[in-house]
């Protein structure tokens, strides 16, 4: 084992085409946290982000699919989803993780906050090339 | 060849057990440099049950790389002993020497029993070398775990005892912060609250950082995240005991306290906590 | 469609949020409220989310749109139960649920609901 890098040790794969599927997303994330012993509290920031994630997948990317992976660093477990969606893509990301929702804009993006609940955030996108958004979060201890 | 090794080694530890035993604990014994941690009745167990678990090892395993599975049976009694060990309170040095201490013994032998195949004796103590070092080390890399573990857990405790909500009234609770500050157990604290709050419905909780020497910007964020959680939950918090330096760095750092009540005093904060709950405020006998 | 139950005590009706909504389900609720709100010339909502371990920016909306048009419909909202790591969750987030009045439970809820506006 490689104590430098990190490991994947196991992966589910979640479509993402109906606000049903958001729910199922929701709930085998929450399943997957509390397997691998994450407090409550962190639980619930992760599938926060998760849920606000995946409706942009659902809602601006036409619809697309989750990855929902678990990771281990040397002793350290942590979980990262992927969502990807081949939709319109983002114009102005640095704007859209800017955005608040209550800014009642109708974006609502959710990408700033998913960013803020969990430790790592990525994202590519451009337009006409779909979206790809990754978030992270570490188990502590 | 791993084969003959093994059962020549094994051959010389049933052969001169009881010897190897006596002159092992001996060597133990005068380098280890702590007693009374142990009595020599545990030890001489001790000893005699790794020999035995050595030997049957010895003889069974086709191996002599002490990682291979083959030799979990050693390597789980001497995680046994170590994490013992280090609950005692002897060092990583004493408990590696536990196994160190059984080469002396054993050259002695083998130089005994080889006295005229110098070749053979150079290769069985270079084995017997190259084993009792991996086994000895592997009881320092368990010992590391073990001392973690232990810190893990006494942080943990402490974390238990420095949060404690106090009810004061009806419906008031009061959370005196002591100490230093750092981010993960002042979320923790406020996590803790939060929990009390909904356990007692307590709809005014004060926050009390009179014994906080030091507030940062981490600390203040986590403060007024927590009087925000509270206040979308339906209580409310009241900050006391911010003393003329701490509200100077609050200041200074640009934390907006505007919209959250403060008090100098937990007395205080605890006057406007009963007025807002209803209650009426017993006021003092003159005189 | 599955549909959550509204009950009603006195001029105030009570939804108690147990499974977690569907966007559509959500949706569902809040105009199913809205038309009771009307129905029954309802005064008060209390919305309790003690069974939701999630909030996220749909529910959070649309609570708040629930209690906007609570309001033009001269009821009160209130939501409660909130629990501790949703309320952490959207402290973080950045929601805040505009418009709408908390309380702990049920019971200080509908107290709240008492104290009419003049």
């Amino acid at each position: 084992m490689n104590s430098f890098g990190v490991v994947v040790t196991s992966t589910v794969e979640v479509g993402l085409r109906s606000d049903q599927e958001i729910v199922k997303l929701r709930q085998i994330v929450r399943d997957e946290a509390i397997a691998q012993g994450f407090s409550l509290v962190d639980q619930t920031k992760f599938v926060t982000a998760a849920s606000e994630l995946a409706r942009n997948t659902l809602l601006y990317g036409g619809g697309g699919d989750a990855t929902l992976s678990v990771l281990l660093n040397g002793a350290r477990k942590g979980l990262k989803l992927t969502f990807v969606d081949q939709g319109a893509g983002i114009p102005d990301i640095e704007r859209a993780l800017q955005d608040g929702f209550t800014s009642g804009s109708g974006l609502g993006l959710g990408l700033g906050g998913a960013r803020r609940l969990c430790d790592e955030f990525e994202i590519q996108s451009e337009p006409g090339k779909g979206t790809t958004v990754s978030i992270t979060k570490w188990k502590l201890r | 060849m791993t084969a003959s090794k093994s059962a020549a080694l094994v051959e010389v530890l049933t052969r001169h057990r009881d010897t190897l035993l006596t002159e092992w604990l001996n060597q133990h014994l005068s380098i280890s440099l702590r007693r009374g941690l142990a009595t020599e009745a545990e030890m001489s167990d001790q000893f005699r049950n790794f020999l035995n678990i050595f030997s049957d090892t010895l003889a069974k395993a086709d191996t002599l790389d002490a990682s291979r599975p083959e030799w979990e049976p050693v390597r789980a009694f001497l995680a046994d002993m170590t994490a013992h060990r280090a609950r005692q309170g002897f060092t990583p040095v004493e408990t590696a020497t536990f196994v160190f201490s059984l080469k002396q013994p054993l050259y002695v032998r083998l130089r005994e029993e080889y006295s005229s195949q110098p070749q053979e004796l150079a290769d069985m103590s270079w084995t017997v070398n190259l084993l009792l070092d991996s086994l000895g080390l592997y009881t320092t890399e368990v010992f590391q775990r073990s001392r973690e573990a232990i810190i893990a857990r006494q942080q943990e405790e402490l974390l238990e005892l420095s949060t404690p909500v106090v009810q004061l009234w009806d419906g008031i609770l009061a959370l005196p912060l002591i100490g230093t500050l750092d981010s993960a157990r002042t979320q923790v604290v406020m996590e803790s609250l939060l929990e009390k709050i909904v356990e007692t419905g307590a709809a005014i909780s004060i926050i009390d950082i009179t014994g906080v020497p030091t507030v940062d910007t981490l600390v203040a964020q986590h403060l007024l995240k927590t009087v925000a959680a509270a206040r979308l939950m339906g209580a409310d918090c009241i900050i006391s005991g911010i003393r003329p330096q701490i509200a100077q760095t609050i200041v200074h750092l640009g934390v907006d306290l505007t919209n959250v009540i403060t008090k100098s005093t937990l007395a205080d904060a605890f006057i406007i906590a009963l007025q807002k709950s209803g209650s009426s405020i017993p006021t003092r006998a003159a005189g | 469609m599955d549909r959550i139950p509204i009950l009603r005590l006195g001029d105030c009706l009570i939804v108690a949020i147990q499974v977690d909504m569907h966007d559509r389900l959500a949706i569902t609720l809040q105009d199913d409220l809205t038309a009771r709100i009307v129905k029954d010339k309802a005064k008060g909502v209390l919305i309790d989310i003690s069974a939701l371990d999630i909030v996220d920016s749909f529910i959070g909306r649309m609570i708040s749109n629930t209690a906007a048009m609570a309001t033009v419909l001269d009821a009160q909202t209130v939501v409660v139960g909130m629990q501790p790591s949703v309320a952490i969750t959207l402290v973080e987030l950045g929601l805040t649920l505009t418009g709408v009045r908390t309380a702990l439970n049920v019971e200080r809820g509908m107290a709240l609901l008492k104290q009419r506006q003049p």
